[in-house]
This record gives C-alpha cells, structure tokens and sequence, in this order.
C-alpha cells in the first residue's frame, strides 16, 4: 500500500476512535483500558512476521520475544476484561 | 514454477525467494487485517454500556484471532528448496513452492502458549485493587515488544517486504524509527508507573535539577537521530539506531519520575495512548490495516482518558506531565496548621444516623481501594436498603489510580451499577441528602477548590457535600491531608462527625451496630 491510503485509514480511524471512545460510559473505564491494552497487542503481527523468517537469527529471536511479551498482553488482558465486566451486574429484582 | 538451478557460490547470497512476501499483496489478506480492524472498533463501541460490554470484549478476540491467523497463514515458516539446494552446492531440480517449516512454526506455537500461560494466570489471580499497576505492568509490555518488532524489522528488512534495492527505504526507517521511540518511552515509563502504583517505588515526585531542560533536550536529539537515522546509508545506521533506543527508555523514566501518586490516572492514560501510537507507527511500517486502526484507536482512547482525568483536576496537560505536584504542598500547609475545632464520633453514632437517615451518598476514593473496604461498605449498604433508606454511590472521576478504578471496586463487591453516579449527575442531590458519606476521599470534596483562589485545586469540579444535612468522614486520622496537601473545611464544619480509624475496620463496625 501507499503511503497516502495507509494515512487516509490512520485519520479516519482516529476518528472512529474518537467518537467511539466519547461514547464508552465512564464506569467503564478502566475495563477501556485493559481491552485497548489487549487490542494494541495486534503488533504480534510483526513478531510472528520476524518469526517466521528464518534467514536472520537475531531477527527472529527478537520476533519470539516479541511473542511471548505480546501473548501476555493479548491473553491476559482480554481475560482480565472478561473478568471485571462480569461483575457489572444490574441489581437484582426483589 | 520450477526451474533449473545453476547452484554457482553466488546462489547462496541471492536473496531468498520468500523475503519479499512481507507486503501483502494478496488482497484477501488486507480484507481479513481490515475485518480483524473492523472488529476491534466494534469491541470498543460494545463498552458503551455494561450491557454490551462483554460481547464487545468477545468482538475484541475474534478480531485479534483473524489478525494472528492470517499472518501465521500468510507467513507460515518455510524455505524453498532452491535455498536447501543451494546451499548444498549440488546441481538439481528444485521449487518455488514453499516447504513448510514446522520446528520454526512449533516454536512460534510454543512462544504463544507462553505467554498464554503467564497472561492467564496473572488475570485470574490479580486483586482487583491491584488493577493500575497491572494495567502500567501490560503497558510496559506492550512498548517492549514495539521496540523488539521495530528492531527485528530493521535487522530483516526484506521479511517485512521494506527494502528499496538494496537498504530499507527513507518513509519506513522514519516509522521505524518512531515506532522503537515510543515503544521505548512507553516502556520505560510504564515500568516507573508500575513501580509507583505498586508502592516498589516511592509516590512522591522525585525532581532532578533542571528536568525540563534535560527532557527537551532529550526529546530533540531523538527527532534528531531519526532523522539521521532515516537519511544514513546503509552501513551507518547501526550507531544511529542504537543510541535513538537508549535515549528513548532514558526520556521515558525522565518523564515519569517526577509524577506523583495522584496523578497517575493521567499518567497511565498517556502511557495507553502512547502504546496505541507505537502499534500505529510498526503498522506503517508493515503497511498492516488491523495495526494502524488499532493503533489509531487506542491512541485516541488513552489521549481522551488523559483529557478527562486533567478537566476533572481543573489542570492543563502540560502541568501534569511538568510533574512536581504535591511536592512543595508542605510549605502552604504550614500556616493553615493551627488546631481548628471538629466533632470525631464513634462507630455507634454512626450506625444511628444512618439508620434514621432517608437517604445516603456514599463518596468512595483511593483510601477504600487501599484499606479494601468495598466489600464492608456494600454490606452495610444492604443493610440500610432493607431498613428503607435510599443509598447511592457518588464517583469523581479522578477518584482512585485510574479512570474507572472505584466503578469496578464496587463492581467487584456486586453493587449494582444502576446506584453508581458520575460528579456531574448527582452533585444536585447533595441538598436533599440526609448524610454524606466519605470514605477514603478528601480533595475530592474540598469546598476550597470552589472558593480559595489560592488553592492549588481551585477550580476543580468537586462533590457539594457541604449542602448535606449530615457529613460522616472516615479517615485514619486528623494529621495527614489529601494528595493535594491542603487542608480541608468539610473537617471542622459543624454537621461533618469524623471517624477516625481505618476505612474497613470503620464500616464494619458500622456493621455490627446497625445490626
């Protein structure tokens, strides 16, 4: 891709998240927190990326690092989410 | 595609013929990274209430689920048989086709499951009072592994599809270069927020002489060694990088250091952000979707915390990343030290008023989360439920550590989150509450940032507990003031009765006397 289009999906998705994130009720926020730690965790891309390819060792022992460290975020961070979301409950009716 | 290898010497060093698959030219494989982008901002929108929020988390799987399976597809291990064969120095027939690699896949899985393992078990097993520094702990994470992508794109470029010719091209060594930056601030930062939050390092800010001038100087040698870095030939990049990755962790513990306790939802709302720009820089780099909207989106996310947490405290962005508040609050504290006059009552009167009262708003902050309180004073609140008395849950939203941090303390103690109020919300109840009930907050209800121009929290939104028939104020004892390190009149007004003791101890013997 180019760099214009990779821009023009930055932008836009800054604002998307924008709007998305004024909408979050803030009691919300500190699951907001755990979930976005967990999603920014998607530069496991790049690790598995540099990983894969065998033809430079440092590289790809950097990229296994890079997984493991990225595997904590992304497992521990939804399961942390799912965990705190579950208490939210509404009250009970009598 | 088969065809004959002349396997000379120079075979060897040709380039491999999967080093160039890092762009993703398939456009099946932009569609699944622009889903799996698609999915996390559905993730995000499902929090918009609580309602929602748990299938918006499960959007938020299945969309990382897409971006990790398609690049283990796209880039599964493997080497084609021409590499074999020419390394062997034989003449044959050999393949394009790649052959699958599984020991390299095997130790990709097992790196995974790792980290499975690790994550797993620290959400299970962490306190929910705990959740700030754990939240500072995957931030740090989440720069280091920035850094370790950016680093192993700049030493495989051509696995990553970046090469121009020979050497990585200008644009991606710019990206490259800010992805390691910020990866390293963040990670470094949030290393020093961790070990603040979770009291491994002291709370109170730590001023070096002339900071300022040393972090501005830091920061423009780091624009200046990109930059350097981007214009370098191939050959002299390496010092170049180094010191740009050594500059960065340094300006991210510089930055940090002088920040306080209290100010650390903006802190760790910054450094959420931050992580969020990092994943956005390495998806320029990778000309990846999924990367670059996530990025965008947590970078938006952890910036819009920052600025809510900075309104609720009437300050400036710039001030709190100034650092230093709080540190020189024993000087202004002096004057003020004379003995004024207040009314400390014990556990049983407590229990009496709040019996007779008709309605209660209860304003929790950090002393709660650090006496664990949550569970007693929901238990007393049931109490009073069943005795008829309306109780509701006043929260500012720079209460606790981090943004949200007491909603999901009293979440924890299954207190149903329709009595849970915002400051802007419930701040005209106050006048028809018969007690106002606080229990580990204090400048939060400071009636000095609505009068004392003078006050270093003038101006900040706070609880009109004063218009309360009745104050209960629950607090270790007379000598020690909020963050801010200014007194506050709630103490010595004539309807505020102190409770002088540990916040848990407190309201459990609130407990046993409303019994």
């Amino acid at each position: 891709m180019d760099f214009i289009s990779i821009l023009s999906i930055f932008v836009l998705a800054c604002f998307v998240g924008y709007y998305v994130v004024w909408s979050v009720t803030p009691a919300l926020h500190t699951p907001l927190m755990a979930v976005t730690n967990a999603i920014s965790s998607v530069i496991i891309v790049g690790a598995l990326i540099a990983a894969a390819a065998a033809d430079v060792p440092g590289a790809k022992w950097l990229g296994l690092l890079g997984i493991v460290l990225a595997s904590v975020n992304i497992f521990g961070g939804f399961a942390v989410t799912a965990r705190m979301l579950a208490m939210y409950k509404k009250k009970e009716k009598k | 595609m088969v065809r004959l290898l002349l396997a000379a010497p120079f075979a060897v060093l040709a380039t491999p013929a999967h080093a160039a698959s890092g762009e993703a030219v398939n456009p099946w494989v932009a569609l699944a990274y622009l889903v799996s982008g698609v999915f996390f901002i559905l993730a995000l929108r499902g929090l918009s209430s609580p309602a929602t929020s748990r299938t918006g988390n499960r959007f938020g799987m299945i969309g990382m689920l897409i971006a990790v399976v398609t690049t283990l597809v796209t880039h599964f291990p493997g080497r084609s048989s021409c590499d074999d064969l020419a390394a062997s120095g034989r003449f044959g027939f050999c393949s394009d086709v790649l052959v699958p690699d599984w020991a390299s896949m095997t130790e990709i899985l097992i790196a995974i499951a790792i980290g499975a393992v690790i994550g797993i078990t620290i959400a299970r097993r962490i306190a929910m009072t705990a959740m700030p520094e754990l939240v500072a702990a995957f931030h740090s994470l989440v720069g280091l592994a920035a850094v370790l992508v950016g680093w192993a794109a700049y030493l495989n470029p051509g696995a990553f599809g970046l090469l121009v010719g020979d050497s990585i091209g200008a644009v991606s060594k710019v990206e490259m270069g800010l992805g390691i930056a910020i990866g390293a601030i963040t990670f470094s930062g949030s290393v020093i927020a961790f070990a603040k939050l979770s009291g491994r390092m002291s709370g109170s800010p730590i001023l070096l002489p002339a900071r300022h001038v040393i972090n501005l100087g830091t920061l423009a040698a780091i624009i200046v060694l990109t930059a350097l870095f981007a214009m370098a030939g191939p050959t002299e990049t390496m010092p170049l990088i180094i010191a740009l990755t050594v500059l960065a962790f340094l300006i991210g513990f510089l930055l940090i250091i002088p920040i306080g306790g209290a100010d650390m939802p903006v802190v760790v709302s910054m450094l959420n952000s931050y992580s969020g720009w990092a994943a956005a820089a390495m998806g320029f780099t990778l000309g990846n979707t999924a990367m670059i909207i996530t990025g965008a989106l947590v970078g938006s996310s952890g910036a819009i915390l920052s600025y809510i947490m900075c309104r609720a405290m009437n300050r400036s962005f710039i001030s709190v990343i100034a650092g230093g508040f709080g540190a020189d609050a024993g000087a202004g504290g002096g004057e003020a030290k004379e003995q004024r006059p207040y009314k400390q009552g014990s556990a049983a009167d407590a229990a009496f008023m709040l019996e007779q009262a008709e309605k209660v708003i209860i304003i929790p902050g950090y002393g709660m989360a650090v006496a664990q309180a949550q569970h007693a004073l929901r238990e007393m609140a049931d109490i009073l439920e069943e005795k008829g008395v309306e109780v509701k849950y006043a929260i500012h939203p720079v209460a606790g550590r981090m943004p949200g941090h007491m909603n999901v303390l009293l979440a924890e103690a299954q207190v149903p989150y329709e009595n849970v109020f915002e400051l802007e919300d419930i701040n005209s109840e106050f006048a028809q509450a018969d007690v106002a009930f606080i229990i580990g907050a204090n400048d939060v209800v400071n009636p000095a940032a609505k009068t004392d121009k003078s006050s270093p929290i003038y101006g900040m939104p706070v609880f009109d507990v004063d218009k309360a028939k009745q104050v209960f104020f629950i607090k270790r004892s007379m000598g020690g003031v909020g963050y801010a390190g200014v007194d506050n009149d709630v103490f010595y007004m004539d309807q505020t009765m102190m409770l002088l003791s540990d916040a848990k101890k407190m309201v459990e013997e609130i407990v046993k006397a409303l019994d």
